[in-house]
């Protein structure tokens, strides 16, 4: 199972981190949602998947699921999602004002940097 | 704190008050207040003659960092006291000359004297510390007062360029030499010169024995502008007058020789020191000897004569070092030369003062240092003119002055290879007297040169920028008492032998002295007829010819083109290193944010890779693994292939739903891997965030076709997969390598008990970790607060064709 989703975090990251590279604005946002995906699945992973039944105390279950990588992770989706909606409103007023969406055109000239 | 320490200190302290009294009391000249600082220091060091003559020593010790081994150990020996005279005497008498020389409504005063106090402070500390790391921080700070004096008239192109370069030179050595104490420090264990001294053993059967000697050795050569340093001296010369006069001659270029000989005891059993200290020293020597005669500016001449009479200083004290492998017991020569050294350091500094000053009255009076311009001054200045005459010809080494008589014993020194049996000195070694000679030819030239050009001759009073006359008495009078010193100390130079030279020369060699060998010191005229005598003659016989037929051979200078004097190589190697780091910069600061982000991601990759690899952690060995059900490999496929989708989707809609189809995946992976409260977060969380995508696409355009290069798509799926692979292996790594047991236990075991809380995750968030979630709303908060200020306030200025911005404001 872990190596399964090994590879599935692996994936994601690759999509990502091309989506990051493009010149679109829109691209480059959908590239840090899939990263926040990749890491979250990845922190989960890292302490072992399936160890036990889920971490809320009921009598005669001694194994629980870890339950700090599960509490770490709830806290990166909200501040995930923070960032997302940050992004897509900072990208939504740039298209305004610039009229643009692609990196490129946004990179100032040499005189007025 | 001992007293020792507040005098060395004491510039230093005084420093901060220069400004205020300059601001405040007008109607004085700063420098009276200043005057008293060296002068009261110069009284305090005297005293400790006494001490030294005797072979005493003052040691005072202020701990500062002992757990690094780095203390404020002030240490007076005759070597260091002679210094100490040397830096308060002529720190006085260029106080008092700068009091006329600089006027007190035009310069910023407070500047100046700041600056001088530094040096004279960073000084006083270099030559008084016995640990080396506070050594060399007094010795950088005598760089920098340097590089601020130097650039004291900072209007001035030359001014900067000079102080820049002496910086860039001096810096550079210093910071050689604190490699060479730092590996000095491991051989020993300590900072201390004493203790190096005592384990010299030690030291010289380390390996790293001659890297540490060159690197200090560098340190030296910058500082006192040793061939090929030597070119940041002439430009240093844009300095005020009593500053090159202090700095540039006395004092500061002498660092370089204090720690030639201060590490002489170290160092000096090698035949390598000696081999290295006296062809640089020559060599040196006949450089500057050689290139002072065709200089046309008065303090060209003498910075050039500085940098040749540093030379010979230097080689007679890398000369000295074969006093400790001669037989002779009765008359060692070779301490001769060391003796020579000192007594040359100290005329030097005399007759080279003296011509300093005596260069800044005529600058001062006539606005002129052009010998081109100069001539015939003799008439309206004959007091500045004697002493121009006593100093060049001390410089000359002719008799009755000081400079004779040091020269003599510097010439026998030379001499004296031939009776050496030792380090192919009596080979090899043959060429020093050699090139002494020729030196010494060229010395005998510009000395003349200096007085006859500027004070003998055609006046040309009519095309000077003033119309000269007499200097002021205040101005005339460290000059006089420098110019008398050089006639005393040609008559009576026993004044010095047992007072300054012998403890001096002393302290150079401990182990002679311990082994029962006197340092006689006996300076007198007369020794008859001796080769040293007849070199003399030679010389004077010979510089007199080559003096009046000048004109005939100055053509050999302009042999030389530019490119490939030092001076050019240098200004060719600042032009080159700065367009260089342009061209590197512009490579890879492109301004583009794809740029960066490939260097990030692939520097991270690397580095986890390298380490990975370091540490041998490929070898994955993965233990017991949950069970994968049919249902799993079914999500799994659906996620990776949504999001490999999203790659190719050219319009944004389907982009979403696939970025969404992910998201619930993700959420359903929750349940499956026991994690309630992450799947409905998720849940809650990726619905809103559609939702989002999709208000705010509606605005934006539609994903555009320019990515369609071919390069560029294969750069990022290169990086992509990298990166991708990367994290894949990491996450290998840490299933197959659990060194440590999880900390969970603690939370699974208190959490009823300490919470009273049943669900874990969320006892956690709020109780346990409670800060962690504090700061997740304050991050939501701001991004509220970022999202909300983009909205609503909108203070750019919108412009549409033809309306004027201003009206156009939102």
């Amino acid at each position: 199972m872990e190596i399964f989703v090994s590879i599935i975090i692996g994936a994601l990251t690759m999509c990502a981190v091309y989506m990051i590279l493009s010149k679109s604005l829109l691209r480059i946002i959908i590239g840090t949602s899939l990263f926040s995906h990749a890491a979250h699945l990845l922190v989960l992973t890292m302490s072992g998947l399936k160890t036990g039944a889920a971490p809320v105390l009921v009598d005669g279950v001694t194994d629980y699921t870890d339950p700090l990588p599960q509490a770490l992770v709830l806290t990166a989706i909200v501040i995930s999602f923070g960032v997302t909606a940050f992004f897509l409103v900072l990208a939504y007023r740039t298209y305004q004002e610039l009229n643009t969406d692609n990196m490129e055109e946004m990179k100032g000239t040499e005189s007025n940097d | 704190m001992s007293v020792l320490h507040l005098a060395i200190l004491l510039p230093l302290l005084a420093a901060p008050f220069i400004p205020f009294l300059f601001r405040a009391v007008k109607r004085i000249h700063t420098g009276w207040f200043v005057l008293v600082v060296p002068t009261l220091l110069f009284a305090y060091f005297f005293r400790f003659i006494s001490v030294t003559s005797d072979g005493g020593v003052v040691t005072e010790t202020v701990r500062w960092m002992p757990s690094l081994g780095i203390n404020f150990t002030a240490y007076v020996d005759g070597l260091g006291l002679l210094f100490a005279l040397l830096i308060t005497g002529i720190g006085a008498l260029v106080v008092l000359y700068s009091i006329y020389y600089l006027n007190k409504d035009k310069e910023s005063l407070g500047h100046f004297y700041v600056y001088l106090l530094l040096f004279m402070g960073a000084m006083l500390g270099v030559v008084l510390s016995d640990n080396m790391v506070v050594m060399y921080m007094f010795w950088e700070l005598t760089s920098i007062s340097s590089f601020l004096l130097i650039g004291y008239w900072y209007e001035k192109e030359r001014s900067r360029y000079g102080a820049q370069k002496s910086m860039l030179i001096t810096v550079f050595g210093g910071l050689s030499m604190l490699g060479g104490i730092v590996i000095l420090e491991s051989m020993v264990g300590s900072f201390s010169i004493r203790e190096m001294v005592a384990n010299q053993a030690v030291i010289v059967d380390s390996p790293f024995f001659v890297p540490a000697m060159i690197l200090i050795l560098l340190g030296a050569f910058t500082k006192s502008a040793q061939f090929p340093f030597h070119i940041w001296l002439p430009d240093a010369m844009e300095a005020p007058t009593p500053v090159s006069a202090y700095l540039h001659s006395a004092t500061m270029v002498k660092a370089g020789l204090y720690l030639v000989a201060r590490m002489s005891p170290v160092f000096q059993e090698s035949s390598l020191w000696l081999w290295i200290i006296v062809s640089f020293g020559t060599f040196t020597l006949f450089w500057g000897s050689f290139n002072a005669v065709k200089q046309t500016d008065l303090k060209g001449i003498l910075a050039y004569s500085t940098v040749s009479q540093l030379g010979l200083i230097m080689s007679l004290l890398g000369l000295g070092a074969a006093a400790l492998h001669y037989d002779g017991i009765d008359d060692n020569v070779f301490m001769v030369a060391t003796i020579a050294a000192i007594f040359h350091l100290i005329n030097h500094a005399t007759f080279k003062g003296s011509l300093f000053m005596m260069v800044g009255i005529v600058d001062h009076e006539t606005g002129t240092r052009d010998v081109r311009k100069l001539g015939g001054l003799m008439t309206v200045m004959p007091i500045t003119f004697t002493i121009a005459v006593i100093g060049s010809l001390s410089m000359a080494g002719l008799p009755p002055f000081n400079g004779f008589l040091s020269k003599e014993m510097f010439l026998k020194a030379t001499t004296k290879v031939f009776s050496a049996d030792f380090f192919a000195l009596d080979t090899i070694g043959l060429l020093i007297p050699v090139v002494a000679f020729i030196a010494s030819v060229f010395t005998f030239v510009y000395s003349l040169l200096i007085f006859t050009r500027t004070f003998m001759g055609k006046a040309k009073f009519d095309q000077l920028p003033k119309q000269p006359h007499e200097a002021p008495i205040g101005m005339l009078i460290p000059p006089a008492i420098l110019a008398v010193l050089v006639v005393v100390l040609g008559f009576v130079p026993n004044l010095l032998s047992n007072t300054l030279i012998r403890p001096a020369v002393e302290s150079i060699y401990p182990t002679l002295v311990e082994g029962g060998q006197a340092v006689e010191v006996d300076l007198y005229f007369w020794h008859g007829i001796t080769p040293e005598l007849l070199m003399t003659i030679g010389i004077v016989a010979l510089g007199t010819i080559l003096f009046f037929t000048i004109n005939k051979w100055m053509g050999i200078y302009n042999r030389i083109p530019y490119r490939l004097t030092l001076n050019g190589m240098y200004d060719g190697s600042l032009v080159w290193s700065n367009k260089a780091a342009y061209r590197f910069k512009d490579n890879y600061m492109t301004g583009f944010i794809r740029s960066y982000l490939i260097y990030i991601f692939v520097f991270m990759s690397g580095m986890l890779l390298i380490s990975m690899w370091w540490y041998d952690m490929f070898n994955f060995s993965f233990g017991e693994m949950a069970t994968v059900t049919p249902y799993e490999y079914v999500l799994g496929a659906v996620v990776v292939l949504s999001a490999f989708a999203i790659l190719f989707m050219r319009s944004r809609l389907p982009a979403i739903i696939l970025l969404g189809v992910v998201g619930y995946g993700v959420a359903l992976f929750f349940v499956f891997f026991e994690a309630p409260d992450l799947a409905l977060t998720q849940l809650v969380i990726e619905t809103v965030s559609v939702a989002l995508f999709l208000l705010v696409f509606y605005h934006m355009p539609e994903i555009s076709k320019k990515e369609s290069r071919m390069r560029f798509k294969i750069g990022n799926a290169i990086v992509s997969v990298l990166v991708g692979v990367t994290v894949m292996l990491l996450s290998f790594m840490t299933l197959s390598n659990k060194s440590a047991s999880s900390i969970s236990e603690y939370y699974k075991e208190n959490v009823y008990d300490l919470a009273a809380g049943k669900n874990m995750v969320n006892v956690v968030l709020v109780d346990f970790r409670g800060f962690d979630t504090l700061f997740e709303i304050i991050v939501l908060a701001v991004a509220g607060l970022g999202i909300y200020t983009m909205i609503k306030f909108r203070t750019t200025v919108q412009r549409t064709k033809g309306e004027d911005g201003h009206e156009a404001k939102k």
